[in-house]
């Protein structure tokens, strides 16, 4: 049975609890919740890749369109007309539902190579609009001003107070989907992975599954995006590039495609990565990442989640 | 069951297949009765493969009919066929690697459960309760068809008899009315044969409808109540074993027509 | 005076989309001939390109070796860089699968970048036009005689290799990995060994669509990706795996390109093919020259 335990799941909730306190106390790391932040707003998308790649099997280096796609329409909504950013992050999320619906019915019909390429090509026409349709996004300059997040009169106007609200629904959504994973609708995704044919004679209606945890994975990087364009305030096209969906691809193969756990220790890595071991070596990010993808994709193939299984094999030598 | 009533679970009519230039099946008419175990025979080529993934919904044949229960589902895609009742397992076996033998017939039982994307997130007892019911249905078969002690092994592990039986059982997870299966002795010692044999009777016994393609003579002339000879696909014969036995167009298909 | 007539407008757009799409082509061939063996897509393919202009830079320009020997030294050091691919990313992976390979030709195309931006920088380089860069007027349309040369290596390319997979044995023992792997192991043919040589081989080609097209169009470290697209676009259009369909369909792509920049939208001209791109795999993935593509792609 696909036991996903409870028990790691509260202790990490804990942790994330007291992370900003710890970090205060040390001044090294003081800096650390601020990146933190963007690593669960990582994590939102990286959750529903893990299961659309992982789970089911299907591929997509293109899903930075759609985290762009929240980010933009919460951008242009709040900006330009002054609308409620809740509001605005579910219209996104909506909007991104529609779209990723239009293109994952014809794509999820294609496999492999195809279905990667569908899911490429549609996720540089997307940042080529961003790009281009300067009037609404501002073009390769960007989009500043954007307001900030209020709840209530109560203003997420602080790292500490939006690093609790992204985490909070990082938990929301890591259990949540680890729900659907232990369920049937799980069983039927892996089942889909494995064969689709199978699925299909016993039943499961692999075309309807493939295009709904699509559209779950799509509207998670939307509200990702949205939450990132209301902790930057300022968003622009090169964020949600090509480069950044293969960085998703990454973060997910890092931490181990096939576990649900992999998904948020490789965000968490790639992030730090990133925003902090790398800051001084720009230069070297690229290939650093080449280099991890490859060390992971050829002698890692279960990501660092697999690793624990690994040495168990060593033991029983 | 009343008697005197011998209901047709699968009608075929008029059916046609063909790829392209080739045809595969030509005018094919047949029926299988309720509670029979029906078998499909014929020489290397002669359609058997076709008609079965055309009864299952892999592909609807280019002209005819196939009635199911009565209503026509040549047009239905495989997991429409699925949740109408037939169930079936593969030529060269098709399980769910990736998952414990106990899982795949979870799997199978997926048509008698319906469950929603947003429910299975949020763990409503309906939902809680629904996976109960279908893990101790799971478990039951499991036990029927020998294998309830490896229920936590992954399903890739077994050997190749028991994942056979494994795929049977999978496909009994939705109390299928009729069970196509496969080439269910394809592969299998004597031993083997010999249980997924006995399966097959038993699962018959139970009231399932059996039609199975299958090469192993012995086997199925000692299950089947009907068999049908396919040749270049046709009909050539069609009838109880002893008759099939001795049919001197079945000799020489066979023998005259080895492809 | 020269009368821009809307007649020569559309022959310029037409020999530059001619000229790209030879490009394209090349890259497509290159898809095609690793796809044919290993029925993997290298989404290296591009850095091939880039590697071809920019390490040309290097020899002719940086150091000042003549053109003759700076090219042929070029393309030996790209295709070792395509035996690396399949050595240290394709040949290791023990349990290949779609997914996996796809991610590991991806990590490696990263790889290449990576290093090219390291040691090129990210500003973009010139080559100096093999014959000048004095314009010819043909037919009403004024041309830099560096697309000729494009146009020209492409037709080259295509010979030889039809030379090379029709009259060789080499080339004819890869057609036959490509057509049945075991068949061609149990002959006595090293898969392994045709594996690698596809590697070798598209790299080549590669390097010599990125060496003549810097003199037009300049190159920088990250125009991989974009390539490699739109020559999967091109190989896709053309029937994946047929290369007379993927020099028409490169042909095809780089026109539609080139008159979809310049009549309609410039800003959206990288756009275009891989609208086209959308199209194709939606509606006929087969492509326009490919039939058993369809049961190729029931494979993955």
């Amino acid at each position: 049975m696909l036991r996903i335990a409870k028990f790691p799941i509260a202790v990490f909730a804990l942790f994330i609890l007291v992370f900003p306190w710890m970090a205060r106390q040390i001044p090294a790391i003081e800096h650390y919740p601020d990146i933190m932040v963007f690593a669960g707003i990582y994590c939102l998308i990286t959750i529903g890749l893990s299961l659309l790649m992982g789970y089911a099997g299907q591929i997509s280096i293109g899903h930075a369109a759609f985290f762009g796609i929240g980010a933009y329409i919460s951008g242009i909504l709040t900006t330009n007309y002054g609308m409620n950013p809740w509001v605005c992050m579910g219209i996104g999320m909506a909007v991104t539902a529609v779209v990723a619906a239009l293109v994952g019915t014809p794509s999820l019909k294609l496999k492999g190579h195809y279905l990667a390429m569908a899911t490429l090509a549609f996720g540089i026409i997307i940042f080529i609009i961003f790009n281009e349709e300067i009037e609404w996004t501002g073009g390769p300059d960007g989009m500043p001003g954007i307001p900030g997040l209020i709840l209530f009169g109560f203003e997420f106007d602080s790292v500490e107070r939006y690093y609790y609200l992204v985490w909070g629904f990082v938990l929301a959504v890591f259990v949540f989907t680890v729900n659907v994973i232990q369920s049937g609708t799980g069983r039927a995704l892996r089942a889909i992975h494995a064969s689709e044919s199978a699925a299909g004679a016993m039943g499961v209606d692999v075309a309807r599954f493939k295009i709904l945890v699509f559209v779950y994975s799509a509207v998670l990087a939307s509200l990702a995006g949205s939450f990132y364009a209301h902790y930057l305030n300022f968003i622009n096209p090169a964020t949600f590039d090509l480069f950044f969906s293969i960085k998703l691809l990454i973060m997910i193969a890092l931490g181990g495609m096939h576990n649900i756990w992999g998904a948020i220790i490789g965000t968490g890595l790639i992030t730090f990565l990133s925003n902090e071991w790398l800051y001084y070596f720009e230069e070297f990010e690229v290939i650093v990442y080449g280099a991890i993808l490859l060390f992971v994709t050829v002698l890692l193939p279960e990501g660092l989640a697999g690793v624990p299984g690994i040495i168990k094999g060593w033991f029983r030598r | 069951m009343s008697a005197g009533i011998e209901e047709n679970v699968l009608e075929l009519q008029g059916v046609v297949m063909t790829f392209g230039g080739l045809m595969a099946l030509s005018n094919l008419d047949f029926n299988v009765q309720r509670g029979t175990i029906k078998a499909i025979i014929g020489p290397n080529g002669a359609g058997k493969t076709t008609l079965f993934n055309i009864i299952a919904g892999s592909f609807p044949p280019t002209e005819g009919t196939v009635k199911f229960k009565g209503r026509q589902i040549q047009h239905l895609k495989a997991h429409k066929i699925a949740d109408r009742g037939i169930s079936r397992t593969f030529q060269t076996v098709e399980l769910f690697g990736n998952m414990t033998v106990l899982e795949n017939v979870m799997l199978g039982c997926h048509t008698r459960v319906r469950t929603s994307f947003m429910a299975s997130g949020f763990v409503l007892p309906q939902s809680r309760h629904k996976e109960k019911r279908i893990r101790e249905s799971a478990l039951k078969i499991l036990k029927f068809i020998g294998l309830a002690d490896k229920f936590k092994d992954s399903a890739d592990s077994l050997p190749l008899g028991e994942q056979k039986l494994l795929e049977i059982g999978r496909a009994l997870g939705s109390e299928p009315e009729l069970i196509c299966l496969d080439e269910p002795a394809a592969g299998l010692n004597e031993t083997e044969t010999h249980v997924a044999s006995s399966l097959i009777k038993a699962i018959n016994a139970k009231g399932t409808t059996v039609l199975l393609v299958e090469h192993d003579m012995k086997v199925v002339m000692k299950i089947s109540d009907e068999i049908l000879v396919l040749n270049y696909g046709r009909k050539i014969a069609e009838g109880p074993p002893e008759e099939i036995r001795n049919s001197p167009r079945v000799i020489e298909a066979y023998l005259g027509g080895e492809a | 005076m020269e009368k821009i007539t809307l007649a020569s407008q559309l022959l310029q757009y037409l020999i530059t989309g001619l000229t790209v799409g030879s490009v394209y082509a090349m890259v497509a061939v290159g898809f095609n001939i690793i796809y044919n063996v290993t029925e993997i897509i290298n989404f290296a393919q591009g850095e091939f390109v880039m590697l071809g202009g920019l390490i040309m830079v290097f020899l002719h320009v940086a150091i000042g070796l003549p053109l003759i020997l700076a090219f042929p030294a070029t393309i030996i050091l790209v295709t070792l860089v395509g035996i690396l691919l399949d050595r240290l990313a394709i040949r290791p992976i023990r349990r290949p699968s779609v997914l996996t390979l796809i991610i590991a030709t991806i990590a490696v195309s990263i790889l290449i970048k990576g290093t090219a931006s390291l040691i090129w920088g990210k500003d973009p380089f010139d080559l100096p036009a093999f014959s000048g860069r004095n314009p010819i007027t043909f037919l009403g349309a004024v041309v830099q005689p560096q697309y000729f040369w494009v146009m020209g290596f492409l037709i080259i390319t295509a010979v030889a290799l039809s030379i090379f997979f029709d009259r060789t044995i080499l080339g004819k023992a890869m057609s036959a990995c490509a057509d049945n792997p075991d068949a061609a192991s149990l002959v006595g043919i090293n898969v392994k060994q045709m594996i690698l040589l596809s590697f070798a081989l598209s790299a080549a080609i590669g390097a010599v669509a990125g060496i003549t097209i810097t003199p037009i169009s300049l190159m920088e470290y990250d125009r991989g990706a974009m390539l490699a697209v739109k020559g999967f676009a091109a190989a896709i259009l053309g029937g994946l795996g047929s290369f007379p369909g993927a020099i028409l369909g490169g042909l095809i792509m780089g026109s539609i390109e080139s008159f979809g920049a310049g009549l309609v939208s410039s800003g959206y001209k990288d756009a275009f093919a891989l609208i086209v791109l959308l199209v194709i795999l939606f509606f006929k993935p087969s492509g326009l020259m490919g039939s058993t593509e369809i049961s190729k792609i029931k494979r993955f």
